[in-house]
């Protein structure tokens, strides 16, 4: 019975590609991936790994999709960790949090997500001046509508050897610290400490003189019409960050909320019996019954935040969505695009599952 | 936006996948037998193709089809619209889900050789930047640095790499999917310029702007785009109507006739009005229309020098000189070719 089921899909896909062909060739539309290889000669505005217009479309691919994951990383993060502010705000006695944690939950879910996105965007390119008149609390930071500059860190030759020098014996300081003051009481134990760490800084101030100052912070500076130099936080990114985490994490405190809720009364009632504070009760005793709840739920709304993020391409933030969008219209090879983005979130989705369900095997009760 | 693409390609797939269709329904057939001509028409691009307050789709690029819909089914409103993103259109047209594509699309190599045929040019244009007349800059090699608004789907992303290249000006690009989005963070200030067809540019100037003074056009290559209406491959007549009723608006023009004087030359004795006319059969019975088809598209959508006047010209809030759309013996790049 499976295997005629089977064989009837293997048919049915054969059917469906046969006739794409026949079509796609009678109307005189290449098809094929050779394309992937030629100058994609578009512009990406930003990426977390190198990109130049004359790479090819298969780049553009790949750093649309680093986009895609560094976005899906951040947002899921950021979410969850708010989202276990506002699921535990939900259930606090305190009216004036739970009933604010209320409203944000109703008031995120209820509003589109893409809606949210625009006004997130339109605030970021209204809240800071043009460039020419950028905020400048800090040396070296400024805000305009451009987005954030900061300075950034450059590394000149020998910069690796004297940053894995200096994470080195910073741990030796420390440590050295705690061990000469071992048994003393806290004040002690931090002076001997920060001792070792005045100690650190000369050596590591030092080493790096010898090495001729690897390295430096370049701080942006306004030329022409824009700052050039440094790291910057563009308003595409803040906007869609800002965004997705938001309206994530009103979900994610629903699930943590609604796993709380889930573990039995008497797990509350024992602990405080047994003269726990509410902190511990909730850390240690809930949270972990309640994980068992959570993980699955939680599961599926990782994976609606990963294909949300393609939502990104209306504030302008090149992820594989708008790469995609892009190539198709550059180069009308529609089909294999679209294949390639199925093949793409298929196999994102599926190492999200799987890694979630490997945790929850983890966390779920054994049961003999 | 993406779901909206991926719609788009889903349906692609789907339709493509579907068994090949009998190719004996000619688009012609399709046309009559539906009653309605289905358009690709723009997003909203006041003086190209946008709805009027009261919904009534007007521009240049909507008269095109108007022109079409006459000669087929002898009624300019005998339209449907359908608003297509940048890179929605071309699939749009070749699973069939439009009959013809008048979209300020400009006919490119590989657009051409991939599945669309292009019929004739019904505007010449450069691709231009607009930016605040605040910053004093009124040419390309001045812009070093400056951030561009791009929007997707557009031949203009490759110009702007193309000519950053070119002058080693580093433009920082910032696109965008959506074209309202990409033209408002132009006007709050994300971007120093925006790049598209100059033609836009003037509407988007015309429109969205608070003072229309306040911003500067300026040409971004030294070279021209054809947009030219397109129609699927593998229909040759149905080419050749809407090639020849786009045709008809600019003979008209070189032969002086207009909306409201063309009764008046339906006995005249110039052979090539009389065969334009139909008055000498022939010509549109060769198209598989009435003989009279370039009659009914000027008498009731104009020549081209009136559609022109209207939407994008001296009669419109783009008031855009006639430049290279003026016609041959003006100086322009638009003439007509033989009606005969």
């Amino acid at each position: 019975m499976q295997i005629a089921l089977l064989g009837g899909l293997v048919l049915f896909v054969w059917w469906l590609a046969g006739n794409t062909h026949e079509n796609l060739t009678e109307r005189g539309i290449r098809t094929g991936f050779d394309y992937l290889w030629r100058p994609a000669r578009f512009p990406i505005s930003e990426s977390i790994v190198r990109y130049d217009a004359s790479d090819s479309f298969f780049w553009a691919y790949v750093v649309g999709l680093a986009n895609t994951l560094w976005l899906s990383f951040l947002s899921i993060l950021f979410a969850t960790l708010l989202g276990l502010v506002v699921g535990l705000s939900r259930r606090s006695a305190h009216p004036l949090l739970s009933r604010f944690a209320g409203t944000y939950v109703t008031v995120l879910r209820n509003v589109p997500l893409i809606v949210q996105l625009l006004f997130w965007y339109a605030i970021a390119t209204s809240l800071f001046p043009v460039p020419r008149e950028a905020l400048n609390p800090l040396p070296g930071v400024f805000l305009s509508i451009r987005g954030v500059y900061a300075p950034a860190l450059t590394l000149g030759p020998g910069a690796s050897m004297l940053l894995i020098v200096a994470a080195f014996l910073m741990v030796i300081a420390i440590v050295a610290g705690f061990k000469v003051s071992a048994g003393k009481p806290l004040p002690a134990k931090a002076a001997s400490v920060g001792l070792f760490l005045c100690v650190w800084v000369v050596a590591i101030v030092w080493l790096s003189g010898m090495l001729g100052h690897p390295v430096g912070l370049e701080a942006p500076a306004l030329k022409g019409l824009n700052f050039r130099g440094g790291m910057v936080l563009s308003p595409e990114f803040a906007a869609i960050i800002t965004g997705l985490t938001i309206y994530t994490s009103a979900f994610i405190g629903e699930i943590i909320r609604g796993g709380i809720d889930a573990v039995e009364k008497g797990q509350w009632e024992g602990a405080r019996a047994l003269g726990l504070s509410e902190r511990h009760i909730m850390f240690r005793i809930i949270l972990p019954q309640a994980l068992r709840i959570i993980v699955p739920p939680m599961t599926s709304q990782y994976l609606s935040t990963v294909k949300n993020t393609t939502l990104a391409v209306a504030v302008g933030y090149p992820e594989l969505g708008l790469v995609v969008n892009t190539v198709i219209n550059q180069t009308g090879q529609a089909i294999e695009s679209i294949l390639i983005m199925l093949a793409v979130f298929l196999s994102i989705s599926l190492s999200v599952s799987a890694f979630m369900n490997w945790y929850n095997a983890r966390v779920a009760l054994v049961v003999r | 936006m993406t779901c909206k693409t991926t719609l788009t390609a889903m349906a692609m797939i789907a339709a493509f996948a579907a068994p090949a269709l009998a190719q004996s329904t000619s688009t012609l057939d399709t046309v009559k037998e539906r009653g309605r001509l289905i358009c690709g028409s723009s997003q909203g691009t006041p003086g190209f193709g946008a709805p009027d307050d009261n919904g009534y789709w007007r521009g240049l690029d909507v008269e095109t089809c108007r022109a079409v819909a006459v000669a087929v089914l002898d009624d300019k409103d005998a339209v449907d619209f359908v608003p297509l993103s940048g890179q929605q259109r071309i699939p749009a047209l070749q699973t069939g889900e439009i009959d013809m594509l008048p979209r300020t699309l400009t006919w490119t190599l590989q657009r051409d050789a991939n599945g669309i045929n292009f019929t004739t040019p019904n505007y010449y244009e450069f691709t231009g930047f607009m930016m605040p007349k605040s910053l004093g800059i009124t040419s390309v090699e001045d812009m070093a640095g400056a951030s561009v608004c791009v929007q997707t789907g557009s031949t203009t992303e490759v110009v702007v790499n193309d000519v950053s290249t070119k002058n080693d000006l580093d433009l920082q690009p910032v696109v965008f999917d959506n074209t309202t989005a990409g033209r408002q963070a132009f006007f709050s200030g994300r971007c120093d310029a925006l790049i598209t067809d100059a033609g836009a540019l003037a509407s988007v100037r015309a429109t969205m702007a608070d003072n229309p003074d306040d911003y500067v056009i300026f040409p971004a290559t030294p070279y021209m785009d054809a947009l030219t209406p397109a129609v699927r491959h593998g229909d040759d007549q149905w080419l050749d109507i809407v090639t020849w009723s786009i045709q008809a608006m600019i003979a008209a023009e070189a032969f002086g006739l207009t909306s409201e004087n063309i009764d008046d030359y339906l006995d005249s004795d110039d052979p090539r009005i009389r065969r334009f006319l139909g008055t000498d059969p022939g010509n549109g019975a060769a198209l598989g229309l009435s003989d009279d088809f370039a009659y009914r598209i000027v008498k009731s959508v104009g020549n081209y020098a009136e559609v022109y006047d209207r939407n994008v010209g001296m009669d419109s809030p783009l008031k855009l000189e006639r430049g290279y759309n003026a016609l041959f013996n003006d100086g322009g790049l638009m003439f007509p070719l033989a009606f005969q």
